[in-house]
């Protein structure tokens, strides 16, 4: 199952700081798609999964849209 | 919600008071907080002001601050230092950052210090402050501590990273 969390118009560090307290309520092993209109967003989501231990699964633009697909594994 | 995969831990000293230096402590300690990072706020002088309940007196000043320059019909302006000798100059430059910072979508710094007590982040005022300035802890949200500089030393000498803004 995949939630989906519309960041579109939020700029730094909200879309972090949003995806981390969606991830609270998505169960180990699903996944949580972001999307964002921030270009930032695209190293800090890498970051963000790196240290959190969550596996960033897809990380792509369109439109001026990025989506990001975050498995919680931690 | 994932325990600690980055069980490290961060310090910041907070002396600024305006609302352009509210940021960063706000955006680096919710960020870090979200990155699972223990974090220990410390307000000391005028870093104090954002531990105040409400939030709407923060300024920019534009007075000796050449790098600010605030887009404005296309170009970029920056304010002549005799201009923030004029009362209320300050007070419509901080309207312009508030209406700029809403309309790119960023954070709110009430916004920011909500989310920094949503995600347990230390607040520790500091006492002596309170002291010289004539503030009473009610004058302050509750939920803080109020404490010295060895409090802050304890953490910092603790912490993977010690930031002073």
């Amino acid at each position: 199952m995949t939630t989906t969390l519309d960041t579109k118009g939020m700029n730094c560090p909200l879309p972090i700081l949003k995806a981390k307290k969606a991830l609270k309520d998505v169960a180990s092993g699903e996944t949580l798609q972001v999307l964002s209109t921030d270009p930032g967003s695209v190293k800090d989501f890498e970051a963000f999964c790196r240290s959190t231990g969550n596996e960033l699964v897809e990380s792509s633009e369109a439109d001026g849209i990025f989506t990001y697909m975050i498995k919680k594994s931690a | 919600m994932s325990e600690v995969a980055n069980a490290k831990s961060m310090s910041i000293i907070v002396t600024k008071g305006t609302l352009d230096w509210a940021y960063p402590p706000f955006i680096l300690a919710t960020t870090a907080a979200a990155m699972d990072v223990k974090v220990s706020m410390f307000f000391t002088f005028y870093g104090l002001q954002l531990l105040k309940k409400s939030l709407d007196h923060l300024q920019i000043t534009t007075l000796g601050n050449p790098g600010m320059e605030m887009p404005m019909m296309g170009m970029h302006m920056t304010m002549p230092n005799l201009m923030s000798a004029i009362p209320g100059v300050d007070a419509v430059c901080s309207t312009m950052m508030k209406n700029l910072i809403k309309k790119k979508g960023v954070a709110s710094i009430p916004e920011l210090r909500e989310a920094a007590i949503d995600a347990d982040i230390e607040m520790i005022g500091c006492q002596m402050t309170l002291d010289l300035f004539e503030y009473e802890p009610e004058d302050l949200i509750p939920g803080i501590k109020l404490a010295g500089a060895a409090t802050y030393m304890e953490n910092a000498l603790k912490s993977d990273l010690n930031l002073f803004i």
